[in-house]
């Protein structure tokens, strides 16, 4: 199997939707001419014409706002978001339009657009444009939510999100675009809501999404040296969740950390904490902890910003924390 | 003159801005009689919504747009199968307009089965896909994105269609409005901002929170802006007429300010008005201004119709209106479970 980057993946599964939907487009700032802000969107408008590949003013909120009714109409539009933070000026539309129509029209109006974009910190902008807005998205019924971890994952959601009827919101990340792994050449799609188990073991679950669970595979890894095994449950989607993975991976571990770059407060490892307790109570030895950003704005100091998100150091002492409340049988 | 009595409060000035309209904008006899029944549709819908929320019968929040009635016909007329338009909070106007009947909006303002959207949209968010209306959105300039991306999708499929944005005064405040129609301009999209000027954004008159000139405003995109009298429904149509061909022939946007009045408060409970504007305002517009009674002048005086058919006109869709009221009272709430239905389309 060729291994390709996070950010070809991207732009494969955007180029084989535009030549297998002429309903399909992509519109956003810089995504045409300039080949994309993160250069996801390369070669596109040459191969594809202004028509598919179609740039826009600095207007997210207007754009998206167009997205949203072309949608209705039966447009297959794929916006991009140079950051998911400029998501911010464009709540009304994301949340009020994309998500409600729906719902308030008795199911008459379906709105089959994606968002993506990169959603993640750790490259020393500034808390304006490092936000995870992941946990806001998935809050709200009518949205779905994907954040892929591998170009494997990439590929093959976002073709699923493109062929979704509901609003589909891709969160990328712009530390994972040169990132490389296999990809097969022939067509495949991942369907939405299923997690898939990364690494397995027997004594602690890291259960996250996006580049935390790459952090929480790291992390295994140094476990694995002091004999600890860590099972590594990767969400891929947000909403729908697959909460079946989790809950049997708890069965078998006992142990639960769960690995986030949001926030801690109302974050999205909050609500998996909240569905583990209420399921599998019976099955946990300690309490659940959590490897999440640490509760400030994104801190622009390098060493700092490093510290603040989650790093396989803390993931690793987190691991240690729910071994000591529940220590392993001897032997 | 028999035309008095059947014609409300029409008076000698009303009468003279009827006739100074001479166009009939290429009606038919038969098309202006139903552009007049539209607007006596509009009125009987609005009256008979507002005395189920006098009478407690309606829940939420309602917008009456009585006085409004050329704005939402006049453009209406203008459109054909392939149009859409969204609507505002203020939107039960533009639905008849465009086609909706009275029961199943009547069921969805009293949060029925059987109501457009089942019972989940209401009065504010009413929508009538059928008919190219894809819906009344609340939030205030919330459906200019979703109008500009249905002219997007019309030039993008080739359909020849027009999409309409009706929006009101207020909406003048929000920035989306200007995102959206300088996208509009730089790629000449074929979509009609309509504004309906009734001069109050909630409870404060234009003048304290508009500056400079709306047509201006427009005009800096580039786009083609025109001020109607939007209690003349001849004029509006017209001046529709002449945005949707432009739009058709790939010319781009058209902006309309459609000065007109709205004779209730903001919503239903807006009763005690007087804060912000006179009872001699009000009753200015009802007597000198009101489109209905002026456009049955122009009917009259071309003989389309006579005051008795007129009178009948309206009698009928009383009848019609206070049925479907009756109907709604007595049709079924959706069931409990149907709360989570149509979250998700799959």
């Amino acid at each position: 199997m060729p291994e390709i980057t996070y950010r070809q993946a991207i732009n494969d599964a955007l180029a084989e939707e535009i030549e297998r939907d002429e309903n399909v487009f992509v519109m956003g700032e810089e995504v045409a001419q300039y080949n994309g802000a993160y250069k996801v969107t390369e070669g596109l408008y040459d191969r594809f014409g202004e028509d598919r590949i179609k740039d826009t003013p600095i207007s997210e909120a207007g754009f998206i706002g167009m997205g949203i009714g072309a949608s209705m109409l039966g447009l297959r539009p794929v916006m991009e978001l140079m950051f998911w933070s400029f998501s911010y000026v464009a709540f009304d539309q994301i949340v009020n339009n994309a998500a409600m129509v729906r719902y308030m029209s008795g199911g008459l109006t379906h709105v089959p657009i994606v968002i993506r974009g990169p959603a993640n910190g750790g490259t020393n902008v500034g808390a304006t444009h490092s936000h995870t807005p992941e946990n806001f998205m998935a809050h709200t019924p009518g949205l779905k939510v994907v954040c892929p971890a591998t170009p494997y994952d990439a590929k093959g959601l976002l073709k699923t999100a493109i062929r979704d009827n509901d609003p589909v919101y891709v969160m990328e990340n712009t530390l994972l675009y040169g990132n490389k792994g296999e990809v097969p050449t022939e067509e495949y799609t991942i369907p939405l809501g299923h997690a898939q188990v990364l690494r397995e073991g027997r004594d602690v679950s890291l259960i996250g999404h996006g580049r935390s669970i790459l952090t929480a595979l790291e992390a295994a890894g140094h476990l694995a040296g002091e004999g600890i095994e860590a099972e590594v449950v990767d969400l891929r989607s947000l909403r729908p969740l697959d909460i079946d993975t989790v809950l049997a991976s708890v069965a078998r571990t006992h142990r639960v950390v769960l690995v986030d770059e949001n926030k801690p407060f109302c974050g999205v490892s909050a609500q998996v904490s909240h569905m583990i307790q209420e399921e599998a109570f019976d099955e946990l030895d300690a309490p659940i902890r959590r490897v999440t950003s640490l509760d400030a704005p994104a801190i622009y100091s390098d060493p700092l910003e490093r510290e603040q998100l989650p790093n396989p150091r803390r993931i690793q002492e987190a691991v240690q924390q729910v071994l000591e409340d529940a220590p392993r049988a001897a032997g | 003159m028999t035309a008095r009595k059947t014609t409300r409060k029409t008076t000698k000035t009303a009468r003279k801005a009827a006739r100074k309209t001479v166009d009939s904008a290429g009606r038919t006899p038969e098309q202006l009689l139903e552009a007049y029944r539209q607007m006596v549709r509009i009125r009987a819908f609005e009256d008979n919504a507002n005395e189920l929320y006098l009478q407690a019968k309606m829940p939420g929040l309602t917008h009456m747009s009585s006085g409004q009635e050329a704005s939402a016909v006049g453009v209406c007329e203008a459109l054909d199968e392939r149009d859409k338009i969204t609507s505002t909070h203020r939107g039960h106007g533009h639905c008849v307009a465009r086609g909706a009947t009275f029961r199943p909006m009547f069921c969805e303002l009293l949060g029925k089965e059987e109501g457009y959207c089942h019972g989940k949209g209401g009065s504010m968010h009413i929508a009538d896909q059928e008919n190219g209306n894809l819906g009344a959105n609340a939030i205030v300039g919330g459906s200019t994105g979703i109008a500009t991306g249905a002219a997007f999708s019309a030039k993008y499929l080739g359909t020849g269609g027009v999409a309409v944005c009706f929006l009101g005064d207020g909406a003048l405040g929000q920035g989306i409005l200007y995102e959206v129609m300088n996208m509009a301009a730089l790629w000449k999209l074929p979509v009609i901002y309509a504004c309906e000027n009734n001069q109050y954004g909630e409870y404060t008159h234009i003048d304290e929170m508009l500056a400079g000139n709306m047509l201006e405003r427009a005009r800096a995109f580039g786009i083609e802006a025109e001020e109607v009298d939007g209690q003349d429904l001849l004029a509006v149509m017209a001046a529709a007429d002449r945005a949707v061909a432009r739009a058709r022939a790939g010319e781009g946007a058209t902006f309309l300010a459609l000065k007109t009045y709205r004779y209730f408060g903001h919503h239903v409970g807006d009763i005690n008005r007087s804060y912000y504007r006179t009872k001699e305002e009000e009753e200015h517009w009802k007597a000198e201004r009101d489109p209905i009674p002026l456009f049955g002048e122009v009917l009259l005086e071309r003989g389309i119709a006579t005051a008795e058919e007129l009178t009948a006109i309206g009698e009928a869709i009383s009848r019609e209106a206070e049925e479907a009221v009756e109907y709604a009272l007595e049709a079924p709430y959706p069931p409990a479970e149907a709360a989570r239905d149509h979250v998700y389309a799959s």
